[in-house]
């Protein structure tokens, strides 16, 4: 494979909330490579940190220590205001729930060219109305649409609307926050389209975070798999389905529920127990353990996931 | 099948009135429940597979009224009860109701243990300490550590997943005929998800109950379920016993609902998505519902209801595919191959 280029880095990043004896470290050590044009997913139990992460990367969240690049430019901590614009125009994010995440006063028209006006990214109000209907047009909404309000919309348009906001900015990087949990079975699938195929049509990175690992194995190139703010195994998607080495992933996909009566009756439930890994004596690290295959254990649990490969 | 239904809905009709206007949210909708079975029902949101069980219960929204059809329990129509003091004596005793999402079915001012004896002193007219110790034996049921002190906690010092547990324990502490479990594990993390789903499984067989499960999730499904029943805007257009909606569907709303399933979506391919948006249910429907979403659609789909043709004895669809005038039409290549599918992937 030729070398890659890395979009989003992120080195040994901790994010702590509070101060004191209040301080609560929600994510640390953590450390991964976004590649340009790939989708790569954060799969992780709700409280695991995952949209922390997230929001990180963007800027939402301040981070206490750690870098993170954005095409070889640091982008967290005190930056320069150009810089600042630079990653929120480069970089969107899509939400979970579009009954919450669209503004109920706003127009259509309002809501998917706020990011345009605040960063006065059109010439005039006739090309900002043209760039409204791309947008739309593109999510596969009609450009008459822009009139409306949000109430008049299904879930499924709603997420279309979410994903055209933040597609007017026309960004590198998408920030896609458990996008189609919220929507029922029918409309996942069209929305999950979608994001494809915008992402082979804009050459769009995504990062896909998510707890329901049917999904993530569709849609992504490759997965970290994430427990309580740390990374435990990052591999690429098939073969993380194949060959799951941390105990905690093995139970969180042998909790994947398949659509499939006799596989279902016979599965057998693992639950992960965080007390089996002895750390006291033994420290943990992140360790390639093949080409692509990261885990996360100490030497004596290596020895083990080596033998399993 | 030789067995007689614990109960037994005969053409349901409900409707509601909205701004004068009537809207028919279930349309004529029958179903037999058989002692000890789970049956799930599937859907997507709007076609009414929780008002249709809500009416077991009595839990109708107030603009809503059961205006055609009966719904016999022990040899009551309960479909014709009137006053709340009717609906007492089966609803939370004899058939109870897990809600969606634990986060709002609790009340945030009482303590946990007060809640479900609560309803224990209601059904069973056990008073004061005896209650508090069938309260506590619930909540060691229902795999609540430390249930001494869990009992005088508030729902807010509770995680999701125990909160789920709560209800639950609330629902069962009558031990009801019938539990009615409404996306139980929707709002939940998938390990938690196969916890619960665990948990039900066990009280079921423990209590002997019949269990309702309403559900989008086809993999919560396949894992729970004997039988399933399949609802598209209003009504049940096929039921069977799991395997054969599974690997035997013949409604075509069926074979689209599981052909979208990302689980066997191939990578890099688009999955087959259901275009359209489900019928009005303001307007009456003419012929099958689904029809104006069906890309094969056959002319009298349009024109005509299609009645339920038998595929075997315990499975039935609604569509004039299985008329044996209909031109031959071939169950599509994911649903034959879904079970290949499945197996291969192991």
């Amino acid at each position: 494979m030729a070398v890659r280029e890395k979009l989003i880095e992120v080195k040994d990043l901790q994010i702590s909330f509070g101060t004191g004896r209040k301080k609560f470290v929600a994510v640390d050590h953590v450390n991964f490579d976004i590649y340009k044009g790939e989708t790569f997913s954060l799969v992780g139990e709700s409280g695991s940190g995952k949209t922390t992460i997230g929001r990180a990367i963007l800027r939402i969240n301040p981070t206490s220590a750690g870098d993170i690049y954005l095409s070889g430019k640091k982008i967290n901590g005190k930056i320069s205001k150009e810089l600042d614009k630079e990653v929120i125009r480069k970089c969107q994010m899509i939400f979970q729930d579009p009954m919450a995440s669209l503004n109920e006063r706003a127009k259509v028209d309002y809501i998917i060219s706020e990011g345009l006006i605040n960063h006065h990214l059109y010439q005039d109000e006739a090309d900002r109305e043209a760039k409204v209907q791309k947008a739309l047009r593109e999510v596969g909404l009609l450009p008459e649409f822009a009139s409306r309000f949000p109430h008049e919309f299904s879930g499924g348009q709603r997420q279309r609307i979410g994903i055209a906001r933040a597609l007017v900015m026309e960004p590198e990087f998408i920030v896609a926050d458990e996008p189609i949990s919220a929507l029922d079975v029918s409309i996942r699938a069209q929305v999950l389209n979608l994001l494809n195929h915008l992402k082979r049509e804009k050459n769009l990175t995504y990062l896909f975070i998510a707890h329901d690992l049917s999904v993530v194995r569709f849609i992504s190139d490759r997965i970290a798999v994430i427990h309580k703010g740390r990374i435990v195994e990052l591999a690429e998607a098939e073969e993380l389905f194949l060959h799951p080495l941390h105990p905690y992933t093995k139970a969180l996909l042998s909790a994947v529920p398949m659509p499939d009566p006799e596989v279902e009756k016979k599965k057998k439930l693992l639950v992960y127990d965080p007390s089996v890994h002895d750390y006291s004596v033994d420290k943990p690290v992140w360790e390639e353990i093949l080409p692509g295959h990261f885990v996360y254990g100490n030497q004596k649990e290596l020895v083990e996931y080596r033998k399993e490969i | 099948m030789a067995k007689t239904p614990i109960l037994s809905a005969k053409d349901v009709e409900i409707q509601f009135s909205l701004r004068g206007r009537k809207l028919t949210a279930i349309r004529k909708c029958s179903l037999d429940l058989y002692e000890g079975e789970t049956l799930a029902i599937v859907g997507e949101s709007g076609s009414g597979k929780s008002v249709f069980t809500k009416s077991f219960v009595g839990m109708l929204d107030a603009n809503g009224s059961i205006t055609g059809g009966s719904i016999t329990y022990n040899g009551q129509d309960i479909s014709k009860f009137k006053t709340e003091k009717e609906w007492l004596d089966i609803r939370g005793k004899k058939i109870a109701m897990v809600m969606q999402d634990p986060m709002t079915s609790l009340n945030p001012l009482k303590k946990i243990g007060k809640q479900i004896q609560e309803s224990i002193e209601l059904h069973q007219g056990l008073k004061g300490e005896e209650a508090k110790k069938e309260a506590l034996e619930m909540l060691k049921k229902v795999g609540i550590p430390d249930p001494e002190r869990r009992y005088n906690q508030y729902p807010h010092e509770f995680s999701g997943g125990m909160r789920q547990r709560v209800v639950i324990a609330i629902a069962v502490a009558c031990r009801p005929q019938i539990l009615i479990c409404d996306e139980p594990t929707t709002a939940l993390d998938v390990t938690i998800q196969a916890q619960i789903l665990d948990l039900i499984r066990n009280l079921q067989s423990e209590l002997h109950m019949t269990v309702i499960y309403i559900t989008h999730d086809l993999g919560v499904v396949a894992n729970v379920a004997d039988r399933v029943a399949v609802m598209y805007a209003g009504q049940i257009i096929e039921f069977g016993l799991v395997n054969e909606i599974f690997y035997d569907a013949w409604h075509p709303y069926t074979w689209a609902l599981l052909s979208a399933l990302p689980q066997l979506g191939v990578k890099g391919e688009e999955l087959p998505s259901i275009e359209g948006t489900p019928p009005n249910l303001f307007n009456t429907i003419q012929g099958d519902a689904f029809a104006p979403r069906n890309k094969q659609a056959l002319a009298i789909d349009f024109v005509k209801e299609p009645p339920f043709f038998s595929i075997s004895e315990t499975h039935q669809a609604k569509t004039w595919y299985l008329d044996p005038r209909a031109p031959k039409i071939e169950q599509p290549e994911a649903i034959r191959r879904l079970r290949e599918k499945m197996r291969a992937r192991g």
